[in-house]
């Protein structure tokens, strides 16, 4: 009746996770107590869960991201932990089995569940409102991606209270994940989880690259569009190009597990090597989807805060395209170790580094767009330069690893556990994070608070080079990665220093939790009535901040790169317009309603409960052809409420 | 030693003030090891590859990381003396030179990796003063099996091997996939089940290195680690004698006894029983179901399951 | 229902870079563009898939090999179920577009048809195969060939399941232009379908029988 599922699966003699678990379930309960008392279900459900709208989608997604960075953030201090302790004849404080749990739940969480929500949330926010159009091609299909993750987030930290989370590391490499190696509900898990969020990744690339290629305003060619558009129209042209190759990687893998099959066994004629392939072949460019729309961040928030346009343009898009191709030939380089041919190898190698020259020009570029220019040190600005330093180096050690007999000494080592922070840290975060402080005042209409802001830099800068420069080192030491247990004990000094730096980075943590905090308090005096705080380039600043539903009363005309910079001088930005009746679709709840029933489907399906996977799944598909069948329900927002709401801003900038 | 930690502080001190503590600390523990202690002619190769390739790379990174510095520290708004000209936004010949700098630079890099990947080739027999040493290594949980199919004995988690002799490994895992690596020699590769692979090191002097597994491979992974033993060739010789003599007998029955999960195991020595043995792991991991319990649904029960 | 789009002259060499200037585009464009967007997804899995059996084709682990175990001319009759259901297809949606009711069902009942026999005969020779021994789970090869040929045979089915769901919703509302949309997209959907399955029959089929 319940498969696998009973009580055994509750971790009763663990404390530590069973602790976490009821601590997660108590402020889960008492959230949900708070909003029945308060009485604000309604809201929530007709504002958010069923809202269709790409901004508060956009809202949705990075608050989920940076839920899960806590979460992912708590496995991290504890790993940093057990390896400044577990030195010598010191065992720790965390089992293999726990630790292994840990840094794997640590690297799916941050790539799938944090870094992916926060990416793919910036743009649900930013590029409809930067093309100058009301809202994505296929608005509620955006609903159920953005549900369709939050599946895939629940269901893996179910797996903290409900039996364990897979001990193969974030890649989960056969055998060690197959049934004969890991026979427990962890990496089915790891597996359901990602496939459900996996469809919803796969949908937004879809919407996107529909919504950028097809909806922009009138006269927006594709040489006017703004950098991050471009950068985002790259990252998910490789999400349709590179999504679906790990959703059927992880079929093949599934159907081994669960049908007994031999694609990735020992035995039976399977080849491990193909999973190896193939998963890289979607997580190469997995690294560029997340990276690439973090570049469009530094362009726009570094031309704004220098007052110049970006310096060559052309270069950046061409560059942008060029890591796009590029990004599919160098998945190899993941396992030079692998045995391949030295003509292989250098091929390989060759190929990541050239992936260099575009990026390099890329930093050129920033380096030009700031030169001469008026540079004002916000918040964003300090991530965008604290980025350039700290990424170069990242990209020193990246082409470093991408010469063959380098690599054959640091693969796996604690040197590469260095690199791919420096550039998801130095690159990723600090780009979401100056997105997010870029952004804020659009989204809400107010401020952050800039003295919060930079001391949250300086720690996320110098947490990061604390906790990671020691690594590089260890690396070079000899250290590999994934230590339970460190032999040498020359190394703990450094490993001190390292937990240090990740203390450092709880601090930026907890200095963005209280700028937001001091910020909302202080809404006031924050508030931005003019909805262009930066005096900004691009067309999300001339509607006003928040923007309206409709985003723009009359789609604004085009006429050069930078537009809304343009409309400003020529004194269009302000034009009063004859405003016409507007129509928007209406909210709805196919997405909430369908990943609850993917929940359910998922969770069955980890615990073999056949039945209720097969009802899950019934449910959900009903839900598809129940939105099949409707025609478009859409709300008219009558000419005369428009005119309202636009003269109300207009009013404020003059 | 210094040559070990120049590069290495150059790179810290320059772009941050105050965790000199941690650089200091870094310092302390400086001792050379690992990659930074090179033991032999292939990691030797590989350790002059990653100093140059950095090199290479430093030219154009140390100015960057200065020039974004100063550029943005000058051009602050605050700056009076700064002049600026916020209209121009484009140059055809800085243009040129932002494509050609890191063009230029992956060239460099480009003929470096070919050169190294072909000179360092893992399969690439070494040249050395005697005859090669021929040694088949098997990954099990969690511990490595080393076999001397010529010289009929085999150790787990302990290799010796003679100085300034080639050895040809073979490798293979009767188990997940495992990395067999001994940072002071050089390359590692992959051992990975029913797949053999190659890979030629040598180590120069006499003495004791540490090795490892350098792919997770489940719970015991951090302790299947082994020391490399290399002594000169005549004492080599006497390990062999002794070993051969003194040892108990691994074969078939007694590998399969061996092959069960433990870790952290303590070095042992056989006399091989069965030259064989690792080509019967080899076919041994490919044949045998590891999971009967599955896909029984799938087939009849007249037809045998799984080869 | 006007397509809002004005192309101009593109300075640039490929159909990508056309300048379009006019605003959002119309929703049947959109549509069909974000379909065509979704199918190229579908193609990439495929590929995967094909790679993977191209990676095990030869592992048999001492069990049948593809030269054993398929019936070419079975296999023959199958794909031209598939490719001539493509065709009655394409003129079932051709009727609909000129609003000719009868014709369309026709041509949707044909097109059923035929890609239930397509069906029913792959379902067969997985049966035969599995009842032979020759299940999935015998080896690398077959877990590959099930796998790659029954993901084609799902994608029939929920391609079958989505006409019978559209000719219901032709009874129900008429031919509007949401259904009409839905209409165009499905045949996009199936002549992919045909398109995967030349690549099986030639890849699978007709090289496995020659080793």
């Amino acid at each position: 009746m319940l498969g696998r599922l009973s009580w055994d699966a509750i971790p009763f003699n663990e404390p530590l996770p069973l602790a976490t678990g009821a601590v997660l379930a108590i402020v889960i309960v008492a959230v949900l107590i708070l909003i029945t008392v308060k009485g604000w279900w309604p809201y929530l459900w007709r504002e958010w869960l069923t809202s269709v709208d790409h901004k508060r989608i956009g809202v949705m997604y990075v608050t989920l991201g940076l839920v899960m960075l806590l979460r992912g953030y708590s496995d991290a201090i504890m790993m940093r932990t057990q390896q400044a302790i577990a030195v010598g004849s010191a065992q720790g404080y965390l089992p293999p089995e726990h630790y292994n749990q840990i840094f794997s739940a640590h690297g799916t969480i941050m790539i799938f569940f944090v870094a992916m929500p926060l990416v793919i949330g910036l743009m649900n926010f930013a590029v409809p409102l930067q093309l100058g159009v009301r809202d994505v091609a296929f608005p509620v299909l955006n609903s159920v991606s953005l549900w369709l993750t939050a599946t895939g987030a629940l269901l893996i930290n179910m797996s903290l209270v409900i039996g364990n989370f897979a001990r193969t590391g974030w890649m989960g490499y056969p055998p060690l994940s197959e049934l004969a190696f890991s026979p427990d509900v962890g990496v089915d898990y790891y597996l359901w989880s990602l496939q459900i969020s996996g469809v919803g990744t796969l949908l937004t690339g879809i919407n996107f690259v529909t919504t950028i290629l097809k909806m922009r305003a009138p006269g927006m060619t594709y040489f006017r569009m703004p950098v991050f558009c471009w950068t985002a129209l790259a990252a998910n042209l490789l999400i349709v190009a590179a999504f679906p190759v790990l959703t059927a990687t992880f079929v093949m893998l599934l159907l081994d597990r669960y049908l007994g099959m031999h694609f990735f066994t020992n035995d039976g004629g399977g080849n491990q090597m193909m999973y190896v392939n193939l998963f890289w072949a979607w997580g190469h460019p997995e690294v560029y989807i997340l990276i690439l729309p973090a570049f469009g961040i530094y362009s726009e928030v570094v031309a704004t805060f220098s007052g110049k346009g970006l310096f060559s343009y052309r270069s950046m898009v061409w560059a942008t395209l060029g890591i796009c191709i590029l990004s599919f030939m160098v998945w190899l380089h993941h396992f030079f170790t692998m045995g391949a041919g030295a003509n292989v190898n250098a091929f390989f190698g060759i190929m990541s580094s050239i992936i260099a020259v575009p990026t390099g020009v890329k930093v050129f570029n920033w380096l030009f767009t700031m030169f001469r220019g008026r540079i004002v040190f916000t918040t964003p600005m300090l991530f965008a330069v604290g980025f350039i330093v700290t990424f170069v180096i990242g990209g020193l050690t990246g082409v470093l690893l991408a010469v063959p007999p380098v690599d054959f000494v640091l693969h796996n080592s604690a040197f590469l556990v260095a690199h791919f922070h420096n550039v998801i840290i130095g690159g990723v975060v600090f780009g979401v994070l100056a997105g997010i402080n870029y952004w804020f005042p659009k989204a809400f209409g107010f401020t952050l608070d800039e003295r919060l802001g930079h001391a949250s830099f300086w720690c996320w800068l110098f947490g990061f080079y604390l906790a990671f420069m020691p690594l590089y080192w260890l690396g070079l030491l000899g250290m590999t990665r994934r230590l339970e247990h460190i032999p040498d004990p020359t190394w703990q000094p450094l490993l001190l220093v390292a937990e240090g730096g990740a203390i450092l980075i709880f601090c930026g943590i907890l200095c963005q939790i209280a700028q937001l905090y001091v910020s909302i308090r202080a809404r006031k005096q924050h508030l931005d009535s003019t909805g262009d705080p930066w005096n900004g380039r691009t067309l999300e600043w001339a509607t006003a901040s928040p923007p309206p539903p409709y985003n723009f009363a009359v789609l604004p005309k085009v006429e050069s790169i930078d537009a809304f910079w343009h409309m400003k001088h020529e004194g269009r930005a302000s034009d009063e317009h004859a405003y016409e009746a507007i129509e928007m679709p209406r909210n709805s709840p196919a997405g909430f309603i369908t990943a609850f029933f993917a929940v359910v489907m998922g969770f069955s399906l980890i615990w073999h409960i056949w039945w209720l996977a097969l009802l899950g799944f019934l449910a959900a598909a009903t839900m598809v052809l129940i939105a099949g069948w409707s025609t478009e329900r859409e709300d008219e927002i009558s000419a005369a409420e428009v005119a309202r709401m636009e003269r109300g801003r207009l009013g404020h900038r003059a | 030693m210094t040559r070990a930690c120049v590069p290495h502080r150059r790179r810290w001190s320059r772009h941050f003030r105050w965790p000199l503590i941690g650089a200091a600390l870094g310092l302390a523990s400086c001792k050379p090891a690992g990659v930074l202690d090179p033991q032999g002619p292939i990691a030797s190769a590989e350790w002059l590859l990653l100093v140059d390739s950095t090199a290479i790379m430093l030219v154009v990174v140390i100015p960057v990381i200065v020039a974004t510095l100063a550029v943005a520290w000058w051009y602050r708004s605050s700056n009076t003396h700064a002049s600026r000209d916020t209209d121009e936004s484009y140059e055809g010949r800085v243009e040129f030179v932002v494509w050609s700098i890191p063009a230029l630079t992956v060239i460099l890099l480009g003929g470096v990796i070919w050169i190294g990947s072909h000179q360092l080739d893992p399969r690439a027999p070494l040249s050395g003063k005697s005859k090669p040493v021929h040694v088949e290594v098997v990954a099990l949980d969690w511990k490595w099996l080393f076999i001397y199919p010529d010289l009929g004995v085999a150790a787990v988690n302990q290799l010796v091997i003679p100085a300034g002799t080639p050895v040809e490994f073979q490798l293979t895992s009767a188990t997940v996939m495992n990395s067999f690596f001994v940072p002071q020699l050089g390359s590692q590769i992959y051992a990975m089940g029913g797949m053999t692979t190659h890979l030629n090191l040598m180590a120069d002097q006499p003495g004791e290195y540490p090795g490892l597994s350098a792919n997770f491979s489940g719970d015991g992974f951090s302790w299947m680690r082994f020391t490399v033993k290399t002594v000169p060739a005549a004492e080599f010789n006497t390990w062999i004698e002794h070993t051969q003599a003194a040892s108990a007998r691994l074969d078939d029955a007694s590998y399969a006894e061996l092959a069960k999960p433990s870790k952290n195991v303590a070095p042992i020595t056989y006399r091989l029983g069965e030259p064989k043995l690792f080509d019967h792991i080899v076919d041994q991991t490919a044949s045998s179901p590891q999971n009967p319990t599955v896909g029984g649904a799938w087939c009849p029960p007249e037809s045998p399951a799984g080869g | 229902m006007t397509p809002a789009i004005q192309e101009s002259a593109s300075p640039l060499p490929f159909g990508l870079m056309h300048e379009h200037g006019g605003g959002p585009a119309s929703k049947r464009i959109v549509v069909a563009y974000g379909f065509w967007i979704f199918i190229l997804g579908d193609m990439v899995m495929f590929s995967a898939l094909f790679a993977a059996y191209a990676v095990l084709s030869g592992n048999t682990a001492g069990g049948p090999t593809a030269a054993e175990l398929f019936n070419l001319p079975n296999v023959f009759i199958e794909t031209m179920c598939l490719l001539v259901s493509s065709y009655t297809c394409g003129l079932g949606v051709l009727s609909a577009e000129r609003r000719r009711l009868l014709p369309f069902f026709a041509f949707a009942a044909l097109t059923f048809v035929l890609g239930s026999v397509f069906l029913i005969i792959e379902a067969r020779e997985f049966a035969g195969m599995v009842e032979k021994g020759a299940g999935p789970s015998r080896s690398g090869f077959l877990s590959a060939f099930f796998t790659l040929v029954g993901t084609h045979g799902a994608h029939v089915t929920a391609g079958l399941i989505a006409l019978v769901y559209l000719v219901i919703q032709v009874i129900a509302k008429g031919l509007q232009a949401a259904v009409l949309r839905r209409l165009l997209c499905w045949s996009l959907f199936w002549h992919a379908l045909d398109i995967v399955w030349v690549g099986v029959f030639t890849l699978v089929y007709l090289m496995g029988v020659r080793h």
